[in-house]
């Protein structure tokens, strides 16, 4: 992990002395255990801010969105298929960019750790395979891959899919098949215990918009549930219909787009399990069209996409 | 004031005597471990040692969808687009283990909702209906600052009754009348041992000395505003914020709302909702210019309010108790102790 | 314990379309429960929050004269949700009115003052309430000289054009109206930007002579300029500003500039206090 921060701190710092790029958008320390803060570096004296490590789940490709300067910018896995997403969607040109492309060491689940930790965490070192918490009265030494995020466990792509340099050494990626077995379970489910299921997950939502607004592909001006003239969303915490709306509606907003890489579910102050609903649709682009989004800045998006064999005709 | 002792029968007994009288709030736990004020009786004396409840009790008494008014948009009818009060009854609730940092919000939100020239009747209706039994905070936590913002682990402002940890029992310092008839239903009246009073005291400098963080403000309230609000750090300490409603909906402090009307078969109501300054909806004309355009703008204005605007504004102090809610569920951790420095230095 | 969000109901009596684009239209409307008219007691330059049921409230100002009894008007935009469907509404119908709100121009400090009035395109209806008070015979002695520059784009945009003319005709009051352009071989009065006829009709800045301010803020930008140029001290120039009210009473918190509520310590401030105040309108 220090390797890969020095690498990161150097290129930023070559990247920005050269003139290549304006700003870099990486990760600083936190202020808490388990905490990273997304940071913008204009001056090589201040790339020795930057960090990376097993806290920084957030989604850096949010902060590129209408960016007019030059950007470098560090990519994990997700966050480089984001950023080629973005690329499609014209929200960033590849021209402005410097990726420095990071190979994910997969992220931690502060939640989790802090479930199982039981009480208020005061430090954590990470190595390769282990983490250790400390508290004020004791510490616990975890496995890392018991302690990672959902989003994590499952992924394929850890390898960034463009960079323009690397910060260490591509990582063999995961030769099983995404099984999707999360989506098959809630599939299984009769219509009635899906919907039951679906309204106790969200009830618990506050409508701050956390979800949406750590997400990169939600740059709409204005969002649907914002939207007044006409008014498709009604704007009270206590019609449930309202709630789900929103995060469905949401949630196929993002199909056939989303990368998957939990940021709306690291940050829900609420602990909902948003993912559920992307999840479905990210497993159905795979069944329906083998697609998994933003591996190339070659293809358009699934859905603004028809080809004449598609295989259902309704369309024809 | 007087003190009583209260062992854990009684505890248990006034609870429900209490719950009997009153509209009951207490902290439950909730399956991923957080903490929730729900309305019950079954309070559990080994699940007190909690921190505090994920979000702030401001919704018993500022609910985040509240009705305001009624009407029919019926041509027929002869009140056809009148609008007219909701006829509310304000039933006596009250919050049982409500921390002495969440007791004192109400008392700073109080001077938005009761001034001189208006009166916010939903508001003040339902603070004053409402008793509040707290919990002194024995084990805070290092995001915890409210004894540098207006607060403290054993505070009592805002409490009719505050409770302190006594072993498997509490002392109960009476505050206030509401605090005494609260005492009275539920049964809490055996005088304490004379040298509670020192027991508390000591207990009380030993939770303010667990208080390991700290913020400063006094240099803030002599800055120009101006010169704050132009400084050049905003951009960069906002850079991370996605501007999403959690700091201020976790926050026992913040009262912004929106007013809005819903309409379904000519049967309409007005409801207020909790609102944001994140959100750029909040400030945006109708002529489509925001005065608060870009993201740091508006994060800005949320320190700005909380840190500057709220002192001057009231010759107080800040608009902040230092639960620390924020900093703990920022999802891309912005840290008012941070900024507070910075304004600060 | 009075609700401060309860609108008084209202009867649209009158709808004037004032705008040859349509899109102005004045209502005049009389309260049904006539106790609530004395409730409704108001200054020139307050505004009020009109009430539509299902759709929503909006704020805007008062552009009756607090000597004009019976009834209170309004000039809205059609903009949004609530002014879209309010200028659907027929005579006769029902809304509600909510206020006064907010503050008013300084009538005890312009006693005795001579008063500048210069305003744009639509936000001429606290200045339209202003003049009617102003040119009140029992008021009129209060005032030195009255001068009002008014300009819109075009001639078909101006408000209240029959007044307009009637002010023109009069001899204590020196109107100054103008537009941006025109084709019109008829048109009467000046062509120029409000900033160009400010510097070439008013009269010099003074400590007895105040300007009272209201327009987009482009015509704000450029006119602040010649003001100074004439010597108008700060404290002299007199502003409304508008921002995106709910409340109206100061508590839902989106409409302030620093600590300074628009809906509730304004609208009206001078420009000294607005040098001070963070430029978020």
């Amino acid at each position: 992990m220090a390797e890969y921060i020095s690498k990161i701190q150097e290129i930023s710092k070559k990247i920005l002395q050269d003139g290549k790029v304006d700003i870099v958008i990486g990760f600083s320390d936190g202020s808490l255990p388990m905490a990273s803060r997304p940071c913008f570096i204009k001056s090589p004296e201040d790339t020795g801010k930057l960090i990376f490590d097993g806290n920084c789940g957030i989604n850096l490709a949010n902060y590129l969105t209408g960016k007019k300067e030059k950007i470098g910018i560090i990519a994990k896995g997700c966050d480089s298929r984001n950023i080629a997403q973005l690329i499609v969607e014209n929200k960033i040109k590849r021209e402005q960019l410097f990726i420095i492309g990071v190979p994910c060491f997969k992220m931690i689940d502060k939640r989790k750790t802090s479930l199982l930790f039981e009480e208020e965490i005061t430090q954590v070192t990470e190595s390769d395979d282990k983490i250790i918490v400390k508290g004020k009265n004791k510490e616990k030494t975890f496995n890392r891959e018991d302690m990672l995020q959902e989003n994590c466990i499952t992924c394929m792509h850890r390898n960034p899919v463009i960079y323009d340099e690397l910060a260490g050494e591509l990582i063999k990626e995961s030769d099983q098949k995404a099984e999707y077995e999360d989506v098959k379970k809630i599939e299984a489910m009769s219509s009635e215990d899906r919907w039951n299921h679906f309204s106790e997950m969200l009830s618990a939502c506050v409508r701050c918009y956390a979800c949406r607004d750590a997400c990169p592909l939600c740059y709409c001006p204005t969002c649907f549930v914002d939207e007044s003239s006409p008014q498709w969303v009604g704007k009270s915490a206590d019609n449930q219909i309202d709630v789900k709306t929103f995060h469905i509606l949401r949630a196929f907003h993002c199909a056939g787009r989303c990368t998957d890489c939990g940021a709306c579910e690291k940050a829900c102050p609420m602990g909902i399990k948003v993912r559920k609903f992307t999840r479905k649709l990210n497993s159905d682009a795979m069944r329906h069209y083998e697609w998994e989004a933003g591996l190339t800045t070659d293809k358009r998006p699934l859905l603004d996409n028809f080809r004449v064999n598609d295989y259902q005709d309704f369309i024809k | 004031m007087k003190l009583v002792s209260i062992n854990k029968e009684d505890f248990y007994a006034g609870a429900e005597k209490l719950y009997n009288s009153y509209k009951l709030y207490i902290p439950v736990k909730q399956e991923d471990n957080s903490y929730a004020f729900k309305n019950s009786d079954k309070i559990d004396i080994n699940n007190l040692t909690f921190l505090n409840t994920r979000l702030s009790p401001k919704s018993l008494v500022f609910p985040q969808t509240e009705k305001m008014f009624s009407y029919t948009t019926d041509t027929n009818s002869e009140d056809c687009n009148i609008i007219k009060p909701i006829n509310k009854e304000n039933l006596k609730q009250a919050i049982l283990g409500i921390r002495p940092c969440d007791s004192a919000s109400f008392g700073i939100v109080e001077k938005n909702f009761d001034t001189e020239e208006y009166k916010d009747p939903f508001w003040i209706n339902s603070y004053k209906a409402t008793t509040f039994i707290g919990l002194a905070c024995d084990n805070p936590d290092s995001t915890c600052f409210c004894t540098t913002a207006n607060s403290g682990p054993f505070d009592e402002k805002g409490l009719d009754i505050l409770l302190i940890t006594s072993g498997d029992s509490f002392i109960g310092k009476i505050l206030t009348k509401k605090g005494e008839e609260a005492a009275k239903i539920a049964g809490w009246t055996t005088e304490a041992p004379a040298d509670s009073v020192s027991a508390i005291e000591k207990q009380k400098k030993e939770a303010e000395s667990k208080i390991s963080s700290s913020i400063s403000t006094d240099k803030i309230k002599d800055k120009d505003t101006l010169e704050l609000y132009n400084a050049s750090f905003w951009e960069e300490e906002a850079f991370a914020c996605i501007n999403c409603g959690t700091c201020a909906y976790v926050c026992p402090t913040c009262w912004c709302f929106d007013i809005q009307d819903e309409i379904s078969d000519k049967k309409g109501i007005r409801m207020r909702n909790w609102d944001s300054c994140m959100f750029p909806l909040f400030t945006l004309h109708g002529s489509g210019h925001n005065p608060r355009d870009l993201k740091y703008q508006r994060a800005r204005q949320r320190f700005m309010h909380k840190l500057k605007y709220y002192q001057d504004k009231y010759q107080s102090g800040i608009q902040c108790v230092g639960c620390g809610r924020c900093i703990r569920l920022c999802p891309v951790n912005i840290d008012i102790r941070r900024i507070c420095d910075i304004m600060n230095s | 314990m009075q609700n401060p969000y309860l609108p008084y109901p209202v009867r649209i009596d009158e709808i004037v379309t004032e705008t040859e684009d349509k899109n102005l239209k004045t209502f005049k409307f009389v309260f049904i429960n006539p106790k609530d008219e004395k409730k409704f007691s108001y200054k020139a330059g307050q505004f009020a929050e009109l009430s539509v049921a299902g759709k929503g409230e909006i704020p805007i100002g008062i552009a009756s004269s607090p000597t004009e009894k019976g009834f209170v008007k309004f000039t809205v935009n059609k903009m949004g949700l609530v002014t879209t469907h309010l200028h659907a509404m027929k005579k006769g119908d029902i809304i509600g009115i909510r206020g006064p709100l907010g503050n008013y121009y300084p009538w005890e400090t312009l006693k005795g003052k001579n008063i500048v009035i210069v305003g744009g395109g639509f936000a001429f209806t606290t200045l339209r309430s202003s003049i009617i008070y102003m040119l009140e015979p029992s008021n009129r002695d209060k005032f030195k000289d009255i001068n009002v520059v008014y300009g819109a784009r075009v001639p078909g945009m101006l408000l209240y054009k029959d007044e307009l003319s009637a002010w023109e005709k009069r001899d204590d009051i020196n109107m100054h109206i103008t537009v941006d352009a025109t084709d019109d071989p008829n048109w009467k009065y000046n062509i120029g930007f409000v900033p160009t006829i400010v510097g070439e009709k008013l009269p010099e800045g003074n400590k007895d002579t105040y300007a009272v301010v209201c327009g987009p803020p482009a015509m704000i930008k450029f006119t602040q300029p010649v003001l100074d140029k004439l010597g108008y001290s700060h404290d002299n120039i007199i502003m409304s500003l508008e921002n995106k009210m709910k409340c109206g009473i100061g508590m839902c918190g989106r409409c302030n500039i620093g600590e300074k509520f628009v809906c509730k310590d304004g609208p009206v401030f001078t420009l000294s206090q607005l040098n001070k105040m963070p430029k978020e309108y």
